[in-house]
């Protein structure tokens, strides 16, 4: 992955209504992992351009991660900031849904798309 | 039980009784489904198999649970002994908690389960594990969306934890129609064991039964088991044939009249004995009687009693002169005391065979047998008694058991119908004649040796159960009042014709004396005459003497001649 980690010891702090910080697991450079980055990076530049943090964490480098954030799904992608904590899993190629996920749009708007 | 071929390698779980319904345990290197209803034992069967496997074979493991947390599941098997945090810290067993939570997830395309395999491959990796469990997979169809994707997955995790080289357990819930929920039977399918508890006459009773072992020959029976403080025990009671070598040993009964009766010595070491009778004929004194006997022989003596607490079976048996008591505090005799239907039948069994197998006894005594059967369950019963036989027979084990038998007119019927299993069978009757019951005894059939036919009449005294003479009158044994008249009138005739005998010898006598007498008279009398005819030939003789004299000195007066012939007169 190309995005430079940042650790997640240090997610901008004070910055909480306009920085978010997202996690992606993948497993290795599969066409699912890469698929899914590419997806979230055009979602994010689309609607939260200049205010997001993506770290991707290679879960075959580094699978003691998987427990610690109860992953099972691959990809799966993690909002850590704001708060509350949501989980999407897939390739993230179904954009409505990311942005329910994500809660950038309200579940009800989404309804009738 | 298993021909000597090539098996299967198999990893023993070390719960006692499935490896040997298994032949050896589960199947090395494979997934084996265990699945049932909630609340039967599927975890703590999974759990075991770990903790065993780390503790006894060294075969460390991997505990994934979608349901407990670790500390749930820590906190709930410590009960059984089972110290999952030593075990872990150690490094023989890992647990890892997958939580998913629905509501937290969005699905937003393709996905796979990778992040799975990979948490379990590192936590398989981290301590070398042998052993996974996978506690309760489908709980996944609960949690993440698109069951195709999910059983497409579950499908490579299968295969992926064979070409691991781990023996896995996977536990499922028990669905409708099919064995779990989401019908993994369809990609396990190497071992498949069902769990089961039902509930019958109120009584409830766990079932294991090994549905499927590709490659293995395995007991296909309903087995039950038994989850207590030393974790699961199944028992494969019905994997029994008729192969026990019997012994030609023969053990006191405890009564040496009874001895007697059954060719001198007793009753067969290993055999089943059952001694029937109504209520109160002395069932559990002839039970205390062998309990006593073998103690003293220094035989362990385990004690199943079913109506009476083992205070009172003591109690009852003090007051007829057996006391169990210092055996019980040596350890020679142990009594287990329940009530019938405290658990199932099967339970019971299960109990029983673990109580055995603890105490290693030299005689099982069961008081009564019956007291099992209720409304209908008489082929339960009856199955459940034939295992338990089989059982002693195989660790020749001496069986007694006591029967009651409710309806006096059908004495040679038990209610458990366990007859034709029976070795010895001694039937208790209460006789009821002259307005009194007496007890009697008589051997029924006693395979395997010359026993006596004849009913005898017992007494339960102050120092045990005596069995009288016999006395036969016109209608039979006498018994009681009627057997003791019988024993009045032929010991008076006995003393009759003794009394005439020594009549007859002191009239002889009488005769012998007074002829005695008699001669003894005639004696006198006879030396009286004697005497008397001797004195008088000595009188006549000095009268002749003196008439000679006279005549010679009358000669010599008249001076006549020849002298010569004087004193040649008498």
């Amino acid at each position: 992955m190309t995005t430079p980690p940042t650790t997640p010891e240090s997610p901008p702090v004070g910055a909480e209504p306009d920085t978010w910080t997202l996690r992606l697991y993948v497993a290795g450079q599969t066409p699912k992992s890469l698929l899914a980055f590419a997806n979230l990076k055009r979602i994010c530049e689309e609607h939260l351009a200049g205010r997001y943090h993506i770290e991707v964490i290679d879960l075959m480098q580094h699978p003691q991660l998987a427990r610690g954030d109860q992953i099972l799904a691959i990809p799966t992608l993690v909002r850590c900031l704001p708060a509350p904590v949501r989980k999407i899993i897939g390739d993230l190629s179904n954009t409505e849904r990311v942005l329910v996920g994500l809660d950038l749009r309200s579940r009800v708007e989404s309804k009738p798309s | 039980m298993t021909p000597p071929r090539a098996q299967l390698p198999k990893s023993p779980t070390g719960i006692q009784g499935l490896d040997e319904i298994t032949g050896g345990g589960l199947p090395t290197g494979r997934p084996t489904l265990v699945c049932g209803s909630a609340g039967c034992g599927k975890t703590l069967l999974a759990m075991e198999f770990l903790v065993r496997g780390a503790t006894q074979y060294h075969e460390p493991g991997v505990f994934m649970t979608f349901e407990e947390t670790g500390e749930e599941l820590t906190a709930n098997v410590a009960s059984l002994g089972f110290d999952l945090d030593d075990l872990i810290a150690h490094g023989q067993l890992a647990l890892d908690f997958v939580f998913i939570e629905r509501s937290e997830i969005e699905e937003t395309g393709e996905f796979d389960l990778e992040g799975l395999f990979i948490r379990l491959g590192y936590a398989i990796d981290t301590i070398g594990a042998k052993r996974v469990v996978l506690d309760t997979v489908e709980s996944l169809f609960a949690g993440l969306p698109n069951p195709i994707i999910l059983r497409a997955e579950l499908r490579r995790l299968f295969r992926w934890l064979k070409d691991k080289g781990v023996t896995a357990i996977i536990t499922g819930e028990r669905g409708d129609g099919q064995l779990t929920r989401q019908g993994l039977e369809e990609y396990v399918s190497d071992c498949v064991i069902v769990l089961d508890h039902r509930v019958s006459n109120l009584i409830c009773t766990r079932r294991l039964r090994v549905v499927k072992y590709r490659g293995s020959t395995h007991g296909t029976n309903e087995y039950p088991f038994l989850i207590d403080e030393d974790g699961i025990s199944v028992l494969p009671i019905t994997s029994l044939g008729l192969q026990q070598v019997v012994s030609t040993e023969q053990v006191s009964t405890g009564i040496p009249r009874l001895d007697a009766m059954l060719s001198g010595a007793g009753y067969y070491r290993g055999s089943s004995i059952l001694v029937s009778g109504t209520a109160g004929t002395g069932k559990s004194s002839l039970a205390g009687h062998f309990a006593v006997a073998a103690c003293q022989r220094g035989e362990r003596v385990l004690y199943f009693a079913f109506e009476e607490s083992a205070s009172q079976i003591m109690r009852n048996l003090r007051s007829i002169g057996i006391d169990l008591e210092p055996w019980v505090r040596q350890g020679l005799l142990q009594f287990e005391a329940t009530r019938p239907t405290f658990v199932g039948l099967e339970m019971h069994l299960t109990t029983m065979h673990k109580q055995i197998a603890g105490f290693h006894p030299g005689i099982v005594i069961v008081d009564p047998l019956n007291s099992f059967i209720n409304a209908d369950n008489e082929a339960e019963v009856k199955a459940m008694l034939m295992r338990l036989m089989d059982f002693l027979k195989m660790r020749q084990i001496t069986g007694f058991f006591t029967s009651l038998t409710s309806d006096a007119s059908q004495l040679d019927h038990t209610d458990a119908a366990v007859s034709s299993l029976i070795d010895t069978w001694l039937l208790l009757l209460a006789i009821d004649a002259g307005s009194e019951r007496n007890r009697a005894l008589s051997i029924l059939k006693s395979r395997g040796m010359a026993h006596s036919n004849q009913t005898r009449e017992f007494l339960i005294t102050a120092q045990g159960i005596e069995l009288r003479d016999v006395y036969t009158g016109p209608g039979g044994v006498l018994t009681g009042s009627a057997r003791e008249a019988q024993a009045a009138a032929e010991k008076a005739t006995r003393l009759g014709a003794q009394q005439e005998i020594e009549r007859t010898q002191r009239l002889l006598e009488r005769r012998r004396t007074a002829l005695d007498a008699q001669i003894a008279a005639l004696r006198a009398e006879f030396d009286a005459q004697e005497i008397e005819t001797l004195a008088q030939i000595e009188r006549e003789q000095a009268r002749a003497g003196q008439l000679a004299l006279e005549r010679v000195d009358m000669a010599w007066s008249r001076r006549a001649d020849a002298p010569e012939d004087t004193g040649g007169q008498p």
